[in-house]
């Protein structure tokens, strides 16, 4: 599946990039107020240590001193082990501490804590520092103080909090991942639901769609069932055009048929004879073309309805051969029947069969030599099988599914005139009654066979 | 620890021009054959209260040679922090020059096995305790009939000052100004109870006698020449108390300051693998009974400090640095000695 030509696929590729960049975002927000929230931890207890310092700073006849108090460096330890710094620095001298810490910079202002991060003794170190006024009013002394302590603890915390921030992040990910997926499903089982339907539709199914569609596919369904309607329309009418062509056609036809054998009846010489007889040949052609539409009009609009007769399929073969049997008798053909002597029991539309059956019948006349055998048979077996074997041209080499389209015809039959429907419209009143048909190569050598299979 | 023990100098191991400015008091090669590696050891425990633990040692884990250096425990700070000595390992009773040395940086970390050591015993990865050992109250047999000892530090104040003539020149305690444990107990007094400061104005009164030694102190209190001796080291007592009579031991029941002897890897140690598995061994010195009773160090034990909650251990920090400040410690020898040397 390409991802980029599926809407499930965009829509989840969307809501995971979107999953994607809220999980970073979540994990740089979280990261960034935790790591944040530590500085600020150890920079308030930096400055506690240090205030907590200037606190004991006091004056000794004119001479700064400091007891230093246990708790300012303590307390340092309580939230991480890490190394402490301090000094205290009085008009340019060291007082105590560590001589070499450097002092924070900017430099702290009465009241104003300075807070610096610098590299001593190898290690980074926050540094805290705050300046104290010390002796009488008169002749007070700046004293700065300044607490230093190493980023180790810092730097564990930050690690863990990245480590805890990274697992939610990822679950935070893997979870959307799932949700994504599973709503970009659930969001296209109405489109997946719609494409059923319609798939499941057979070929002459143009009804409305009747799924009660979510909003966003509403126009698109409704543009499908007016295309369909109109498509509806426009073939129906076709249908309606051909069939009244067809019989508007055929009845003057059989004026002008009947004319013509009277004129051929009064006519002496025998070119005049020959004459009419093309004549009377081309307008039966005609004829049974015009039929042949009807007949393909009618299956069109009776298998969308289908009839459900009780029907003897062994009678209606009969009937059939009864009916043909003077076509084959115009070119000595003989039509074998083998039929059952019981009848055979089918429910289906008995007039869609007989047109079918008789097309066929008439198709292996028409294809037939002179003076043949065309065989009849109905077998019943795990399906029924209405067959016509003939010994004529056969189908040598010809694509058989191009044979059941329309207007098709077999690349071997120019010299016989035929509408190419008969097959098509065989095929399409099997397909109506579930069926199907088969057309064969004879296995006795010359001729073909077609037969209509019909479940049972 | 710092005792009397000058004596037991032993020529033969003392390496002559030994290039340093701190005081050698003894030195000793255990060797082993066949010889691995050396493991050269400073510290502040005497020879014959080692040597069992040295030799357990070897035992376990043969074919390291120990070169053992015994010095003071402010030497120790200074040859390592001020003349940049190289030793592999640092053993010392002095919590807070231990402190100081690993946060200014002469010390290096090693991750020691999870569960051998409570947490309170580590600190920092960089500094393994591996005793507790009390500061306690040794009374004299001899001026205490059994039961009459007081029990806390107020009775003591009180005893001492209903009966200044009997104890006038009998009480003795450390010389804070010269010994670095002494130093240690007494400002850990100092913050745990006010009591402290009247108890050394009481002492300094009566002509309390200043040592510089356990040993020392105890040896007087026996022989009825001290009548009691405050902030005795409790391990080197009751040691002393298997050999010598005439002296008891008193676990004062208000609280009882109990130091944390450490061992840490110097930054510059050479011989980092055998110096770590001698802090392993150290650290399971609890479980060796038998060395507890040569050595007479009671190992880091969390149940005797669970079941006797008067006894203190001093917590390792930065807190430990307060005291070590140049003004701080100016500050609190003055008031020492304004209270107990009132010359």
């Amino acid at each position: 599946m390409n991802p980029r030509n599926s809407i499930r696929g965009r829509l989840f590729l969307q809501l995971v990039g979107v999953a994607a960049l809220l999980s970073l975002a979540f994990f740089l927000v979280v990261r960034g107020v935790a790591e944040r929230a530590a500085e600020g931890t150890q920079d308030d207890i930096l400055l506690a240590s240090a205030t907590a310092i200037a606190d004991s700073l006091r004056s000794e006849d004119g001479q700064v001193t400091l007891d230093l108090p246990y708790s300012a460096l303590s307390m340092l330890g309580t939230i991480s082990d890490d190394r402490v710094f301090y000094r205290v620095v009085s008009a340019g001298d060291t007082l105590t501490g560590y001589a070499d810490l450097p002092l924070a910079d900017p430099a702290p202002t009465l009241g104003n804590p300075a807070f610096s991060t610098l590299v001593y003794r190898g290690d980074e170190v926050r540094a805290a520092a705050v300046v104290r006024a010390v002796g009488p009013a008169t002749d007070s002394q700046a004293v700065i103080v300044s607490v230093a302590q190493t980023r180790l603890g810092l730097a564990a915390i930050s690690r863990r909090i990245t480590t805890t921030a990274t697992g939610v992040g990822i679950g935070f990910f893997l979870l959307a991942t799932l949700l994504s997926l599973w709503a970009s499903h659930l969001a296209l089982r109405p489109i997946v639901r719609m494409t059923n339907s319609v798939a499941r539709r057979g070929p002459q199914d143009l009804r409305a769609v009747p799924s009660d569609p979510p909003e966003e596919l509403a126009p698109l369904v409704e543009a499908l069932n007016s295309f369909m309607a109109r498509l509806s329309a426009s073939l129906s009418r076709t249908e309606d055009f051909i069939a009244e062509a067809a019989h508007r056609v055929r009845t003057p036809l059989a004026t002008v048929r009947a004319q013509a054998e009277l004129t051929h009846r009064k006519l002496t010489k025998p070119e005049h004879k020959q004459a009419v007889r093309e004549m009377i040949r081309a307008i039966d052609e005609s004829s049974r073309s015009a039929g042949q539409m009807l007949d393909h009009a009618m299956v069109t609009f009776r298998a969308d309805a289908l009839a459900q007769d009780e029907l003897d399929l062994a009678a209606l073969m009969n009937e059939v051969c009864d009916r043909l049997a003077p076509t084959a008798d115009l070119k000595d053909i003989t039509i074998k029947r083998a039929l059952p002597d019981a009848p055979v029991a089918f429910k289906g539309d008995g007039i869609l069969l007989q047109a079918a059956l008789q097309n066929i019948l008439d198709n292996a006349i028409k294809y037939s030599s002179e003076d043949s055998t065309i065989t009849a048979s109905v077998t019943v077996a795990s399906d029924l099988h209405l067959s016509f074997s003939d010994q004529g041209r056969g189908l040598d080499g010809i694509d058989i599914s191009e044979l059941t389209t329309r207007f098709n015809r077999g690349s071997n039959a120019d010299d016989v005139v035929g509408s190419g429907l008969g097959l098509t419209i065989a095929d399409e009143v099997a397909r109506a009654h579930g069926g199907q048909l088969k057309i064969v190569p004879n296995d006795k050598g010359v001729g073909a066979c077609v037969s209509l299979t019909l479940p049972r | 620890m710092r005792l009397a023990h000058f004596t037991t100098l032993i020529a033969g191991l003392f390496v002559a021009g030994f290039a340093s400015a701190f005081e050698v008091e003894d030195r000793r090669l255990f060797e082993a054959s066949p010889q691995r590696s050396v493991l050269k050891v400073i510290s502040t425990a005497d020879l014959d209260v080692f040597t069992p633990i040295i030799r357990a040692f070897q035992a376990d884990n043969p074919g390291i040679a120990v070169d053992y250096t015994v010095t003071g425990t402010t030497d120790l700070m200074g040859a390592i922090h001020d003349e940049g000595a190289q030793f592999d390992l640092a053993i010392s009773s002095a919590m807070d020059l231990q402190t100081k040395l690993v946060n200014d940086g002469f010390a290096q970390p090693y991750t020691a096995p999870a569960n051998v050591l409570p947490d309170w015993a580590i600190w920092r990865d960089h500094l393994f305790a591996f005793t507790q050992e009390p500061a306690v109250l040794v009374v004299s047999d001899r001026f205490f009939a059994p039961g009459e000892a007081p029990r806390n530090r107020d009775e003591l104040i009180t005893l001492l000052r209903e009966n200044p003539d009997r104890f006038r020149g009998r009480i003795g305690t450390y010389d804070v100004r010269t010994s670095g444990f002494g130093y240690l107990v007494a400002t850990q007094d100092s913050r745990n109870s006010e009591a402290f400061w009247r108890l050394m104005e009481v002492m300094g009164r009566l002509d309390a006698k200043l040592y510089c030694c356990s040993g020392d102190m105890i040896r007087d209190v026996a022989s009825g020449e001290l009548g009691l001796a405050y902030n005795v080291l409790g391990s080197y007592a009751a040691s002393q108390l298997q050999s010598t009579k005439g002296f008891r031991i008193v676990p004062l029941s208000d609280f009882v300051n109990v130091m944390l002897r450490t061992s840490l890897i110097p930054a510059n140690a050479e011989n980092v693998e055998d110096a770590r598995t001698m802090v392993d061994f150290l650290s399971g010195l609890n479980r060796r009974a038998d060395l507890v009773t040569a050595s007479g160090l009671p190992g880091i034990d969390s149940t005797a400090l669970q079941e006797n909650p008067s006894l203190r251990p001093i917590r390792f920090g930065p807190g430990l640095l307060v005291f070590l400040d140049q003004l701080k410690r100016q500050n609190f020898l003055r008031s020492w000695e304004s209270s107990l040397v009132q010359e």
